[in-house]
């Protein structure tokens, strides 16, 4: 089986490809990308309309004001510096789960898996962080990114090699391992690897105070941040700026047309796997390192599966992910002070969240519905 | 032998509390499933109707009337995705989660004031009169939930190979094209197929907040929900195979318990994940490139 390095391999079938792909918008249709562009923002904006005024009438019902629902959830996103820097640090994990689901997507596989990779991740982080305490603080922290990032690679990767190498479908494959990796994570956390002194909540020992993740200088800023918004921007350059990821995307158009083209699609699979599970192990790692500083159960927090629902609102697409991601974290950010201003439960924001995900995902229906914002072919198709 | 027979008796009973829920799970995921989509939003119907149950049994005081709301609230939710996914282009298995997120929010929503209360519990079953000993009497308090969970996966096997709707339901979930050519109304039949799976999660739920563990929080479901998708798998789509996969999974589930009472503590979530394991291995066995397992509906988006 041929590896992934082979871009040369992969370029030689990529440029072959190319012509025929070419060829969908006319020549004479110069305003289709910008079409297309303001499809993919009118849908996902009116259908948030839509899940706005859905829970209005949610609000209405139980007698609450709806306009002052929603001062109180832009106060508590994005009104002060402080709730501003609490819906990024919600955000920062987001990012990167998303891209475990947005990366093989590209493939037209979805992995729904993130959960296990991240606390994987963060479980392996811990321990290197452990083994690796005597090292300076930058060295122990690689050594910790490259543990969570091996750790949630292989997890994701064994996805990948189970679907190339059995067939076995990669939603099933990823959904069954997260379960074995929560599994493994709670025995190890609760038996070999305890900390005696964690006694109501068993956790691991805790890596040296030296060794945290600190905020961005000069700031308050979660460091996940920036992580999370380079590797987003990492992965769009990946997918839509290279050779490697145009290949993906053909194999993700169409299967048989890239194994045609001898691209090799196995490699590319596994791969794509393992680099967005690479994302959640080192999501794992920065809450790890910047927040729980030990592995525990905090770790089960659902990052994963918010991240599956991020990547198909920003219909995977790794620069519209960092909004969609912003957007869940705000919303999640303002449970605190809704509960104060309002007397509402704090799972009033699970329900708006559940509000937005459900319309967001069913506005995917009237994409290519509208003939204005479709491809004009100079003689008509 | 003594501790043996007391694992052994611990596990029995355990493997019946635990699997109850899951069977209800997994029959309602297979029945959807037969008809070709896949539900991962059954685990927010598993909570829905969970605090749904306890709530309508705390305020009428009948536990049956709160399982028929249980039902109720999940064939609800089972209806938000049955309808979404009738939708061109929507993909089932993201519109899954949301309302997985979308109903367990609800249910954390309107369950607060009940986590306090306690609402009356279903009655069980005293099936361990003839034995003397007390051990074996509460390992054999049975809820009557569990016979009908077991009424009901037969009921479906029949109904899936003996009539008229098990066998629409089967060529929508095995070939729209044909049931297109057959005039079979092909959204309607899945919409029903998700609505009455996600009301028999619902009654998986209503076990879990009116029987086993019996009481209400926001930690009450352990991901039953979204594992009936495994267990589906493991049971190749046959209802009668769900209540072999959901003893199994119980079973599992039920033996690190058992084994603390004899003092073992070791292994607690290794014996856990071994039935998830246990799928993944028959998948590897029994699944080839190019070729799907056996009894999986050709129309699920996972049969890819």
């Amino acid at each position: 089986m041929a590896s992934v390095t082979s871009v040369g391999e992969v370029a030689a079938g990529a440029g072959a490809a190319e012509a025929p792909g070419a060829v969908a918008p006319g020549r004479s249709d110069r305003w289709y990308p910008a079409r297309r562009a303001l499809e993919a923002a009118i849908a996902p904006l009116g259908a948030l309309l839509v899940a706005a005024a859905l829970f209005s009438v949610f609000l209405l019902a139980l007698g609450k004001s709806p306009v002052e629902f929603s001062m109180v959830i832009w106060r508590g996103a994005f009104g002060s510096l402080f709730s501003l820097q609490n819906t990024l640090a919600r955000a920062a994990p987001l990012l990167l789960t998303a891209l475990c689901v947005a990366v093989p997507a590209q493939l037209g596989l979805v992995v729904i898996g993130g959960e296990g990779a991240l606390v994987l991740g963060g479980l392996a982080a811990t321990c290197a962080g452990l083994a690796a305490s005597s090292l300076p603080p930058s060295l122990a922290l690689l050594a910790m990114a490259l543990a969570g990032t091996a750790a949630g690679a292989a997890w994701i990767g064994l996805t990948g090699v189970l679907r190339v190498w059995r067939g076995i479908n990669e939603t099933v494959a990823s959904l069954v391992l997260a379960y074995v990796a929560i599994a493994l994570f709670n025995h190890l956390v609760e038996g070999p690897l305890r900390d005696p002194a964690s006694l109501n909540k068993p956790s691991t020992y805790a890596i040296p105070d030296k060794d945290i993740l600190g905020p961005l200088p000069g700031t308050d800023l979660h460091p996940g941040l920036l992580v999370g918004v380079a590797a987003c921007i990492l992965c769009w350059v990946l997918i839509s700026r290279t050779t490697l990821g145009f290949a993906a995307r053909i194999a993700g158009g169409n299967l048989r047309a890239a194994r045609l083209q001898g691209l090799p699609v196995g490699a590319l699979m596994i791969g794509a796997c393992a680099l967005g599970g690479a994302f959640a192990g080192l999501a794992g790692m920065i809450e790890v390192a910047a927040i729980h500083q030990r592995a525990n159960a905090s770790l089960i927090a659902g990052y994963g599966y918010a991240g599956i629902l991020i990547a198909f609102l920003a219909r995977q697409n790794p620069l519209a992910i960092m909004p969609m991601a912003i957007l869940v974290g705000g919303i999640g950010a303002a449970g605190g002070l809704l509960q104060r201003r309002l007397g509402l439960p704090d799972a009033t924001v699970l329900v708006l969240q559940g509000f937005v995900f459900v319309s967001v995902l069913a506005s995917e229906t009237f994409f290519g519905r509208v003939a204005w914002f479709q491809p004009r072919a100079a003689g008509g198709r | 032998m003594d501790a043996l027979s007391t694992v052994l008796v611990a596990m029995v009973a355990g493997a019946i509390r635990v699997s109850t829920p899951f069977l209800f799970v997994s029959i309602g995921e297979c029945l959807t499933e037969t008809g070709g989509r896949i539900n991962l939003g059954n685990e927010g119907a598993l909570v829905l109707g969970a605090m749904a149950a306890y709530a309508c049994a705390y305020q009428t005081g009948n536990p049956w009337l709160g399982v028929l709301a249980g039902a109720a609230a999940g064939a609800a939710l089972g209806a938000i995705h049955g309808a979404a996914c009738a939708l061109p282009r929507v993909n089932d298995v993201a519109m899954g989660i949301a309302v997985m997120l979308a109903g367990t929010g609800i249910a954390f929503f309107f369950g607060k004031p009940y986590v306090q209360p306690s609402a009356p519990h279903l009655p069980t079953l005293p099936l361990g009169l003839w034995s003397a000993s007390p051990q074996v009497r509460s390992a054999l308090e049975v809820s009557p939930l569990f016979f009908l969970g077991l009424l009901a996966a037969l009921a479906m096997w029949w109904a899936l190979r003996a009539t008229r709707a098990g066998l629409r339901l089967r060529i929508v979930g095995d070939n729209a094209d044909a049931a297109r050519a057959l005039g079979l109304p092909i959204n309607w039949t899945r919409f029903l197929a998700t609505a009455i799976g996600s009301g028999l999660a619902g009654i998986g739920g209503a076990f879990l907040s009116l029987s086993y563990p019996g009481s209400w929080n926001e930690g009450l479901s352990s991901g039953q929900g979204l594992m009936a998708v495994a267990l589906v798998v493991f049971a190749r789509w046959n209802p009668l195979w769900c209540i072999v996969a959901a003893l199994i999974f119980g079973a599992a589930g039920a033996l690190g318990p058992s084994l603390q009472t004899v003092g073992v503590t070791w292994g607690y979530y290794l014996f856990y994940a071994a039935p998830y394991v246990a799928t993944l291995l028959i998948l590897v066995a029994t699944v080839r490139p190019g070729r799907a397992l056996r009894g999986m509906p050709g129309e699920l988006s996972i049969a890819r």
